[in-house]
């Protein structure tokens, strides 16, 4: 599908005093500048003609974002998002209207901007970031991230660093590209500032992420206390097993339809144990994801990009308005963005289910279904894959035998891939009692 | 001047029209999505869904209810007026005397190329607008200052009256009309990479302040009758292995607390030797198999974790203490809003029925247990809420009638609300601008206390009022001009001067600063504005709906190194 290039001509859209609130930081000299700015007025030329900006995400943030930085000079924009409008959206992400409900986000979006400051030239894609490989990411000077997934957001992280050059071992600084990211969750942010390769990146902090709720499954089967319990059964338990809308069709969280259907088993659910509490809008929560954007929490973002932040700052204003800047810690062992090979120490007699729990439930790595290879006999075999069934089923039995049993070696290299990082991540085994 | 009258009473006619057929239809279509949960929901709830999980229909209703009046849609005001629109604010009113300016249409997102040399009022009100048709959009154009001449009755109809970007002395003026009239006023200014919010509001009270990490009110310290009873129903030596791990925490902490109370002289667990042990007798009371090896039993595991909190000493918090102490509880009379009336109900409840506590919250955290348990301990307290707040309730009838009002003036769903989060009610009293203006009454000791660090936010208060002190001197802001830059340094340093020497202010403010303001030049970079509007949209938020806890009083936003501070002035 072609992505939506509409020719934009980029004549001169300046009337007089247009750029004036701007200039003043790009042409003026202050106290407070960073060492190597010189003011200029070829700076806001820059920004105009030459400067390239990823933004990824055309809901909450990435509505305020694409203002911000259109209104800032930013001319030449690129938007990823894969996402189309829903109703529910309509209360923040204010590029959008009713009329527009079912369109692709970033086409919307795109034509707003383009059409209310004239000269910017935002370009749609209404795809996934993972739709896109490193000549696309190369172009840009900065990316913009304003995501709602952390899966998202460590792929994109793994795919800046995967541009990162090194000569005899140093960091090239012109394969950086800075990494803004921002998330909110009702009332509380947070915006980081990411150069790859030099400060710390999303794999270094993964442990600042709250983690996300979820329920035992005995809990959910047979012994439920909460509403929240109610609900997850049904989501998790009936509704692959009843398959209400055809089979294999999956709960569509905007889909009226099916949050009614899941709404009138949970109350069922809730009644048998005399549990009060389950709402339509309770329904409507569970299947959502965590970090949802708010209201009015404009783009902190753009900021760092006069002076660049340092390099995180979390807000939160349930109680009057406060505000927290610190310096995250590059981790040194990060398997992100340290370079350090990382290391699996088990005994031989350890299965391969073990090896997957690790993965999956170490703080620091925190994958989602990795698929774990290894080169056995001269030959790459796959050891278990989850994503593919037909695959799945056949390497299920690999996850009971033991490492010695499927041949692994002391010092042998694991590859294993995952939907949170674009790069294969090798593991050097490591085999003692 | 006629053109202006017919502006307002239009205006006026059309909002109370608006507002009276609004609620009802609110009412109308809340009642049919819920009545049947089968019918889905409405446009929109479906619209609002998100935001109202944050402050419940409740709080939407308080919003769609309220008139914001925004004065000057500079981009700092018009980025907060989109965060009120979106949301649903009921009405909103621009007052602004300004044309629409090339720079004006270069920083701001609600007016467009053809705005310039129109009316700014009417171009942002059209296309913010745009954003909601829900929203009733008004401007008036006019300044504030023609205003407060000739009417200055205007303001008093508003919610909240907000102003952006305004001089010094049109602040003050309007600070006085609206403290007078018992209107709470934010101001908000963008002055280069400098966000600055004023709250001026003389009271302002709230029941739902949605802490975000309450502690739990579970009165192990101190069990009412029914939770006795009901942790009596337990023999935790004589039960069957599923249902001794299934039994929630609350009862096995009770349970071990009275083992614990008869060896140790019916003293609470004090320090930490003391809460260690007590640890240790809990897990000495873990079931063993046959080999004497200690089972999995993961309720026990979280009654351990729980101790420490579990054996706070249930008490009043220092801010609900003076909350109870406060006059307006004391002296109650027909004029005294609902708050204050509830408010000296359960105090008179702790006094009495209470035994020194407030109504029970009735709530209890998730944990391991079978559903039956742990529905069964859930009814405990939830029951035991419900009579305090019945109580409670009669506290509130007597004080109605003592006053000659109707018992119905406060309704049972707010009594309970009110009894709920009786442990979190907060009340703000922010001071007056003038006093904070002052020389008598400023608060010196915060300023100089603050200035001991040269670099924190304080610094940037003094400058803008450095800057607004060059404004009258010489009616204008420095550094507008390039060429004015570096000879507008040495004027501002006098004003600087000249403030600090009238309030007797021994502080030093950096040379750095006098120069960075007047690079600032007056402007209003886009993503400060955008920043500062978000804020000052969420207090305003929390000002309508009374949910949250806005802050107290000055808050500024250092854009340059992304921090952040709150004073109280």
């Amino acid at each position: 599908m072609a992505d939506v290039e509409e020719p934009m001509a980029l004549d001169d859209a300046n009337w007089d005093g247009r750029w004036n609130h701007v200039s003043k930081f790009l042409e003026r000299a202050g106290p407070f500048t960073h060492p190597d700015f010189e003011p200029s007025t070829e700076l806001l030329q820059f920004l105009l003609e030459t400067c390239k900006i990823l933004v990824i995400g055309a809901g909450g943030l990435g509505c305020e974002l694409l203002k911000n930085l259109a209104l800032s000079g930013f001319r030449d924009i690129h938007l990823v998002d894969m996402d189309t409008i829903d109703v529910s959206n309509l209360n923040r992400q204010f590029l959008f209207r009713p009329k527009d409900v079912g369109r692709p986000k970033a086409e919307v979006a795109a034509e707003f901007i383009n059409r209310r400051i004239p000269g910017c030239n935002v370009i749609a894609h209404f795809k996934k970031i993972q739709d896109f490989d490193e000549s696309f990411y190369q172009q840009f000077h900065i990316v913009v991230c304003g995501l709602d997934s952390i899966i998202a957001r460590r792929w994109m992280n793994g795919m800046l660093m995967s541009l990162l050059t090194f000569e005899e071992g140093v960091l090239d600084p012109s394969s950086v590209i800075p990494l803004i990211d921002g998330g909110t969750e009702g009332f509380k942010g947070n915006a980081r500032v990411i150069l790859p390769g030099m400060t710390a990146c999303i794999e270094c902090t993964l442990e600042l992420y709250p983690p996300q709720i979820t329920y035992p499954m005995c809990t959910i089967a047979s012994m439920p206390r909460l509403p929240e319990h109610c609900v997850e059964y049904v989501r998790l338990l009936q509704w692959p097993k009843e398959n209400p809308f055809g089979d294999g069709v999956p709960l569509d969280g905007d889909d009226p339809k099916h949050i009614q259907w899941v709404f009138q088993r949970s109350r069922e659910r809730a009644g048998e144990f005399s549990i009060t509490g389950v709402t339509y809008r309770l329904t409507q929560g569970e299947p959502r994801l965590l970090i949802s954007a708010s209201l009015g929490l404009s783009c902190l973002l753009f900021r760092s990009a006069y002076i660049s932040l340092n390099n995180y700052l979390m807000f939160n204003d349930v109680d009057g308005l406060y505000t927290y800047t610190f310096e995250a810690d590059r981790k040194e062992n990060c398997p992100a963005c340290s370079q350090v090979p990382q290391e699996l120490q088990f005994a031989p007699s350890a299965k391969l289910q073990d090896v997957l729990n690790y993965l999956t439930k170490s703080a620091t790595l925190q994958m989602k279904s990795p698929a774990i290879t290894a080169t056995l006999e001269g030959k790459n075999k796959t050891l278990y894959l989850q994503t593919i069934s037909s695959i799945e089923e056949r390497t299920r039995p690999n996850l009971c035998k033991t490492l010695k049993e499927l041949g692994l070696t002391d010092g042998q290299e694991l590859a294993v891939t995952d939907i949170t990082s674009p790069q294969t991540l090798l593991f050097k085994l490591s085999l003692s009692t | 001047m006629l053109e202006l009258w017919e502006v307002l009473r239009q205006f006026f006619w059309r909002y109370r029209k608006r507002s009276s057929s609004r609620k009802s239809t609110n009412i109308a279509v809340r009642a049919a999505a819920m009545a049947d949960g089968s019918k889905g929901k409405s446009t929109k709830e479906q619209k609002y869904d998100r935001q109202l999980r944050l402050w419940g229909d409740h709080g939407q209703d308080a919003l769609e209810n309220a008139h914001v009046c925004v004065i000057n849609a500079t981009a700092t005001g018009t980025e907060l007026l989109k965060n009120l629109v979106l949301p649903g604010i009921g009405a909103f009113t621009i007052v602004d005397g300004h044309k629409a300016s090339g720079e004006d249409v270069g920083n701001n997102f609600f007016l467009s190329i053809d705005s310039i040399g129109k009316s700014r009022a009417q171009a942002a009100t059209e296309l913010l607008q745009e954003l909601n048709s829900d929203v009733s959009g008004n401007f008036v154009e006019e300044t504030p200052d023609k205003l407060l001449d000739n009417d200055p009755e205007f303001f008093h109809r508003f919610s909240l009256v907000i102003g952006v970007q305004l001089e010094e002395s049109t602040c003050l003026r309007l600070g006085a009309v609206l403290w007078n009239a018992g209107v709470p006023f934010l101001a908000c200014r963008t002055y280069g990479l400098v966000g600055y919010m004023r709250l001026a509001v003389r009271e302002h009270t709230v029941i739902e302040s949605h802490p975000d990490n309450a502690l739990e009110d579970l009165r192990l310290d101190q069990p009412f009758a029914e939770l006795k009873n009901h942790v009596q129903s337990y023999n935790l030596d004589n039960m069957e292995k599923k249902h001794h791990s299934h039994t929630p925490w609350i009862i096995i902490v009770a349970k071990y607390l009275e083992k614990w109370y008869n060896e140790h002289n019916f003293q609470l667990p004090k320090n930490y030797k003391e809460k260690e042990s007590f640890r240790e007798l809990i897990r000495n009371g873990i079931l063993q198999n046959e080999n004497g090896v200690p089972e999995d039993e993961e309720n026990f595991e979280e009654a351990i974790k729980n101790v420490n909190t579990a054996l706070n000493p249930t008490k009043i918090s220092r801010l609900v203490q003076e909350i109870f102490d406060g006059e307006e509880c004391k002296n109650i009379t027909s004029q005294t809003p609902a708050f204050w009336i509830m408010a000296r109900a359960v105090k008179e409840f702790v006094e009495s029925e209470g035994g020194g506590n407030l109504p029970v919250r009735g709530t209890i955290p998730d944990m391991i247990a079978d559903s039956e348990k742990f529905i069964n301990l859930q009814n405990v307290y939830r029951e035991k809420a419900m009579q305090d707040a019945l109580l409670v309730a009669k506290h509130v009838e007597s004080l109605l009638q003592s006053v000659g009002k109707p018992p119905e003036s406060i309704t049972e769903p707010d009594i309970k609300l009110f009894c709920k989060n009786a442990a979190f009610l907060r009340v703000v009293h922010c001071r007056s601008l003038a006093d904070e203006y002052s020389v008598e009454s400023l608060n010196k000791d915060e300023i100089t206390s603050c200035m001991d660090s040269p670099d924190c936010e304080m610094v940037l208060y003094l400058m803008l009022r450095s800057i607004d002190r060059f404004h009258q001197q010489h009616s204008r802001y420095p550094g507008v001009y390039n060429y004015q830059v570096e000879e507008d340094i040495g004027k501002l340093k006098l004003c600087v001067n000249s403030l600090l020497q009238e309030y007797g202010l021994n502080v030093n403010v950096k040379d750095d600063y006098i120069h960075e303001f007047c690079r600032y030049g007056a402007s209003e970079p886009h993503t400060v504005a955008s920043f500062l509007g978000g804020c000052a949209a969420q207090e305003a938020i929390k000002i309508i709906t009374h949910q949250f806890v806005p802050f107290n009083n000055t808050f500024i936003y250092n854009a340059m190194s992304q921090t952040s501070a709150t004073f109280q002035l």
